[in-house]
């Protein structure tokens, strides 16, 4: 295995645990933490991609990635806490008022 | 030229009224009101002088503007007066000032954002008449269907949340399909000529196959027909009317139906043409099916307002029926009873509305006698009932006259060729009379002559004001009535140039 | 001038109007409403007098004034034109004179009404819409006074609204006018698509000529013709006249029997040369009249109502003149039309005079003896019934002889039928109009005390007017109206052969009259029972008549309720309500129960949208990798 291929299956080993998390997790916190795991391996592939085929495409998007994940934190975690204050809980099944 | 410019201000008067009326000091609705009414009263000032500058003589366009608006897509600014329009720009600028009087005393609450949306609604069909473009029409179109929708489900009646849905809703689906034709209609032109352009001196040039032709008629016609209203597309109306406050009712009548029958009378035939020939049998039938359909409903109802209503219905199928009918006379009797509608119903419904703000209740039922109790008020009433039933002198016989001799006329060669349904429809359009004379003086009846009775009694006349807004109204019936002629000459053209358009065969193939 | 012969009405009808009435606020009193509202009509027959002189001056050719132009469109002109020939001559002396009469009558007969300036108001409206009628030009200016002479019967039937049945009567005269209007503007639409032109001096000029329009004057006619029966009230559209009963009696005498119901009968004189080229139609307008005056006169026999009998007789009259266009003898029609006018209006009037004396009282069978006490009335009312009946030397003899002459003898449908019925009318006139003589006049009086008490002779504004009217009832027909009528409207031929009874027809119709006379006298003059007796013989014909056969049930049976059951039942539950909003309806819940079944996704659970996500992704990479 070279080192690209080991790169990218960490990349994908990452990927996959965070959707695993995403799916599975209950926690909200945990969630969050996970669609981090996501973009990260994201980030990973990208970084692999674009050191390979020398574009600067690739860690231009990178640095995108985490921009918008920072925002993304920075409004979802707000988000959390308000609905922790009115549900007192942070189990997702808790959040279904949007529901039907 | 000067005249495009005032024609542009005029446009824009009652936008600049909304922003006014919103900036207006809250809680000091009399000044409002004032405020309201001077923008109006400035905007028919500004009308009427275009009115009198315009030229009989002239074919095409005039006072136009035209400024590239997205000029990638063809999509203009252009706005002008033709034969077509003129005549509902000035009615549409007389009502303004009339329905904005009309409500100083009805409207309790939120009285800055109700004038706010009476200017909107102005601005929109203002727009809709002047515009020139397909696009900029489309646009008009819409927008006046959210002023309307919050006019009528703000200050209407019990049922307004369900009329104003069924209203924007059925007007809506209509539009859709408009849409979709028009996006259709100009790919098609840009397909075969490589023009691209919304206008209609272009799109009025553009050759389809029949089918292709039928579709777009169809759907450039649902939306019309609903708006006009023509059965069966119909049943909005008599909700909206119900429920809507009497100056939505008033701008519902006087201008809004209208904008149906000048849709199909600039856009819907001229641009197919082939399609309009094939299909008038059907569409002359709809048309005597309202006039006869509305009448007979307007016989059964007992709330006066849905009397009205059902009238208009049946008022506004004349003008179908002189639109189809392809004969000058019907086509001028057409425009005539556009106008004179306008002024009848709208008419009506600002008396409905005084009595309801003296009485409180529109059934029909509940009074008797008001000549004795209220003897101004019956003779306008009197006056309005006589020129909705078309009496000679009136506007309403003005119109209903020249459409049956022109609906006749065309009908009876046809008619000697073996073809008898245009003559059989003309016939039953012409027995239309008898009925409408049956229903209103029915209203008549009950509601003037007997033994006094009202509720909430004692009440006051007439006052000032609205002596002022139905003695302009009355003035107007009969000059309409008596002296047809002079609005006549400015439409003349149109009139002539609509018919050629929809005789032209613009099949691809054909001569070009 | 002619335009203000049409004019000075109308401008009464503003003055009066505006300022005599509530909605002026009663500014002025009832004498300028007397002298605004009877000068002005004056003012306009002296007018017509001179013009008439004018046009005689000026050789008989018809003067023609334009007003102005109504509208033009692409080659047609409708301009607002007035012509005025002999015939117009005829009709507009006829209109205004005895219209100026009728109101200097009214002076009198409403005076302690309220609404006193509104009436008078109203009167010179419908003065203004009947010259606008018979000066008219065009049939477009003809129509335009036609149905406003009907807006003003409207409103004079219904003068009295506060009796709601009064203001049903007027509506009931306006709708059933209008369903003839149909039928008159679909002859105007025919005549105009064939000619061009609505102008009724060209008409006639085209179907005079060489060339016939291509058009069938049979259906012109017949479909002009039914206009003229809803307004002259011939079969099967009569029914409004009586019931327009309702009225103040000077309506009665002006609109409904002078002038307004009359305009039928003008109509077709008018439009002659169409009607010489329309033996079907000129058929059925024989037949129709015929019919009708028979129909009309049974009724009145059997009537109770003094004015109820005068408006069949009325409906009878009219039946006649239109025999007398029928079979092609304009003229005379024309001159029945002239004579009727004295001798109806003398007749309303003096009813109307009696009614006043009697404070309101109408049935005849509680009037009696009022000869003696109310003179002047009496002896008018004499002599109008007298001319009515066809009695030598007065008026309606000449007129009837000669419609009865020509029904039978004439070449364009004259028949011995024709005549026989119109004897037997004739007959049947002279019996119920001495029947009514007889019961209002003679014999012991049958009034309530009250009444009786109070009854006095009516102010000369109101005698006056009889005794002129009287008059002219007497002397009228030695107007030689057909002679004058004759270059505008010639005599039909005459078959041959026939000559030899035209004396012996004569002597007939006289005895026919006499025998009326005598009849009614041996009935109505002898013991009160007599009559009595003879209507418990013939119990159901006396129910048929008295229930005037029963027509307006029948009309209401087969064409109002069904009309409002359709428009209910059929139009507004099932169409309206039931099938559209229906069809709305179901398509709202169609949305929203689909909304409801779609909405089930949405459980709140954000791992199913998680899911969702996913699925969607693998699908879209799937498609992808497919399609590339």
């Amino acid at each position: 295995m070279d080192r690209t291929q080991l790169l990218i299956g960490v990349a994908v080993a990452l990927f996959s645990f965070g959707l695993v998390g995403v799916i599975v997790r209950r926690h909200v916190l945990v969630m969050l933490m996970c669609m981090e795991l996501m973009l990260n391996g994201v980030n990973l592939s990208l970084v692999t991609f674009a050191q390979q085929t020398s574009t600067t495409a690739g860690a231009v998007l990178v640095f995108l990635i985490f921009v918008v994940a920072t925002v993304e934190i920075a409004l979802a975690i707000p988000i959390v806490l308000l609905l922790a204050r009115t549900k007192r809980t942070l189990d997702l099944g808790a959040y279904s008022d949007l529901k039907g | 030229m000067f005249e495009a410019d005032v024609l542009n201000v005029v446009l824009f008067l009652p936008l600049l009224g909304t922003g006014l009326v919103v900036a207006a000091p809250t809680g000091n609705p009399v000044f409002v009101r004032r405020l309201a009414l001077a923008v109006m009263i400035v905007q028919f000032a500004l009308t009427a002088w275009l009115y009198v500058r315009f030229d009989s003589a002239r074919a095409g366009l005039q006072f136009e503007t035209r400024l590239p608006w997205i000029a990638d897509w063809g999509v203009y600014y252009q706005i002008g007066l033709d034969g077509y329009n003129v005549l509902l720009v000035l009615l549409t600028a007389f009502l303004g000032p009339l329905v904005v009087a009309g409500a100083f005393t009805a409207i309790g609450k939120d009285e800055k954002l109700f004038y706010a949306m009476v200017f909107l609604v102005q601005f929109a069909m203002l727009g809709t008449f002047v515009a020139q473009d397909l696009f900029l029409f489309y646009f008009f179109w819409e927008t006046m269907l959210i002023p309307m929708f919050l006019l009528i489900g703000i200050w209407g009646g019990e049922r307004r949340i369900y009329a104003t849905l069924k209203f924007v809703l059925y007007t809506a689906f209509g539009s859709i399909l408009m849409l979709a034709a028009v996006i259709y209609l100009v790919w098609s032109l840009q397909h075969t000529t490589g023009i691209v352009s919304f206008a209609f001196a272009d799109l009025v040039k553009s050759q389809l196959p029949l089918q292709a032709q039928s579709l777009l008629l169809a759907a450039f016609a649902l939306s019309f027909a609903i708006k006009v209203p023509m059965v069966p597309l119909h049943t909005w109306l008599p909700d909206a009317h119900v429920e809507a406050p009497t100056t939505g009712s008033v701008i519902l009548a006087g201008v809004m139906l209208k904008m149906g029958t000048y849709g199909f009378m600039k856009l819907g035939f001229p641009l197919f043409p082939d399609a309009t020939q094939l299909y008038t049998p059907v569409l002359m039938a709809l048309a005597v099916l309202s006039i006869v359909y509305g009448a007979c409903l307007a016989l059964v109802q007992d709330d006066i307002k849905k009397i009205i209503a059902y009238s208009s219905i049946s008022h506004l199928g004349y003008v179908m029926l002189g639109l189809l009918s392809l004969d000058l006379v019907g086509i001028q009797g057409a425009i005539i009873q556009m106008v004179s509608h306008g002024l009848v119903a709208g008419g009506l419904f600002l008396m409905v509305g005084m009595i309801y703000e003296r009485c409180h209740t529109r059934e029909l039922r509940a009074y008797g006698g008001l000549a004795r109790l209220l003897p101004v008020y019956s003779v306008f009433f009197m006056i309005l009932t006589l020129a909705s039933v078309g009496l000679p002198t009136t506007s309403g016989f003005t119109g209903e006259f020249l459409v049956l001799l022109g609906a006749f006329r065309a009908a009876w060669p046809l008619h000697t060729a073996g073809n008898d349904l245009q003559l059989i429809l003309a016939v039953v359009a012409v027995a239309g009379v008898v009925l409408g004379a049956l229903y209103m003086l029915r209203f008549a009846l009950t509601f003037l002559y007997g033994a006094p009775k009202a509720p909430h009694q004692p009440f006051a006349d007439l006052d000032r004001r609205e002596k002022w807004i139905l003695g302009l109204i009355v003035a107007a019936v009969f000059a309409l009535g008596l002296f047809p002629n002079e609005p006549m000459g400015k439409t003349e053209l149109a009139a002539k140039a609509y018919r050629q358009l929809v005789t032209t065969s613009r099949l691809p193939g054909g001569k070009p | 001038m002619l335009t203000a012969i049409v004019l000075l009405p109308l401008l009464g009808f503003v003055l009066n109007g505006t300022f005599a009435t509530r909605l002026g606020g009663n500014r002025v009193g009832p004498r300028f409403v007397s002298v605004v509202g009877c000068g002005l009509p004056i003012a306009s027959f002296l007018l017509v007098v001179k013009a008439l002189l004018d046009l005689r001056a000026g050789g008989w050719a018809p003067l023609v004034e334009i007003a102005y132009r109504w509208a033009l469109i692409g080659d047609n002109t409708f301009e607002i034109a007035f012509y005025f020939d002999r015939l117009s001559a005829v009709m507009a002396l006829v209109v205004t004179g005895v219209g100026s009469v009728i109101h200097v009558y009214s002076t009198g007969y409403m005076k302690d009404d309220e609404g006193y300036g509104r009436f008078f108001a109203y009167l010179n409206l419908f003065l203004f819409f009947m010259l606008l009628l018979v000066l008219g030009r065009s049939l477009l200016v003809l129509f335009v006074g036609w149905e406003g002479v009907g807006l003003a019967s409207y409103l004079l039937i219904g003068f009295w609204f506060h009796d709601l049945a009064n203001a049903r009567a007027g509506k009931k005269a306006f709708v059933t006018n209008r369903i003839g209007d149909a039928g008159f503007l679909l002859g105007m639409f025919v005549l105009f698509q064939a000619l061009g032109t609505l102008d009724m001096d060209r008409i006639n000029a085209a179907f005079a000529g060489p060339v016939l329009p291509a058009v069938s004057a049979s259906l012109v006619g017949v479909l002009l013709f039914i206009g003229a029966t809803g307004k002259s009230a011939q079969i099967p559209l009569h029914v409004w006249l009586p019931d327009a009963m309702a009225g103040p009696t000077p309506v009665s005498a002006l609109i409904h029997a002078a002038t307004m119901v009359t305009a039928g009968v003008y109509l077709v004189a008018r439009m002659s040369a169409v009607y010489l080229h329309a033996p079907e139609a000129s058929a059925l307008i024989a037949v129709v009249g015929v019919a009708t005056a028979f129909f009309a006169a049974t009724i009145a026999i059997v009537q109770t109502d003094i004015k109820k009998v005068l408006a069949y007789s009325t409906i009878s009259q009219l039946g006649f003149m239109f025999l007398a266009l029928g079979v092609g003898a304009y003229g005379v029609a024309i001159f029945h039309l002239v004579t009727h006018a004295f001798f109806k209006a003398c007749l309303f009037l003096g009813a109307g005079s009696v009614i006043h004396a009697l404070g309101g009282e109408q049935d005849v069978r509680r009037m009696g003896g009022l000869a003696r006490r109310i003179p002047l009335t009496f002896w008018t009312f004499a002599i109008a019934t007298a001319a009515i009946a066809g009695i030598p030397p007065l008026a309606g003899f000449f007129s009837k002889d000669e419609i009865l002459w020509y029904a039978f003898a004439s070449t364009h449908g004259g028949s011995p039928l024709l005549w026989l019925v119109a004897a037997a009318t004739a007959l049947m006139t002279a019996f119920y109009m001495f029947r009514l003589l007889w019961l209002t006049f003679f014999g012991n009086s049958r009034m309530t005390p009250e009444v009786e008490h109070h009854v006095h002779e009516s102010p000369s504004s109101m005698t006056g007017v009889l005794v002129l009217l009287a008059a002219l009832s007497a002397i009228g027909g030695f107007i030689a109206v057909p002679h004058f009528l004759e270059p505008q409207l010639p005599l039909p031929p005459v078959d041959e052969h026939l000559h030899a009874y035209e004396t012996p027809l004569l002597v007939l119709s006289v005895l026919l009259a006499l025998a009326g006379l005598a009849a009614a006298a041996w009935l109505f003059g002898g013991p009160a029972d007599r009559a009595e007796r003879l209507r418990a013989r013939f119990a159901m014909p006396h129910r048929w008549l008295s229930g005037k056969y029963y027509i307006d049930e029948l009309y209401e049976r087969v064409l109002g309720k069904p009309l409002v059951w359709i428009s209910d039942r059929v139009f507004l539950r099932f169409g309206d309500r039931a099938l559209i909003d229906g069809t709305l309806h179901a398509l709202a819940a169609i949305a929203r129960g689909s909304a409801a079944v779609f909405g089930r996704l949405q459980t709140g659970s954000l791992h199913l949208y998680a899911w969702f996500v996913l699925l969607g992704i693998a699908g879209a990479l799937f498609w992808s990798w497919r399609h590339v």
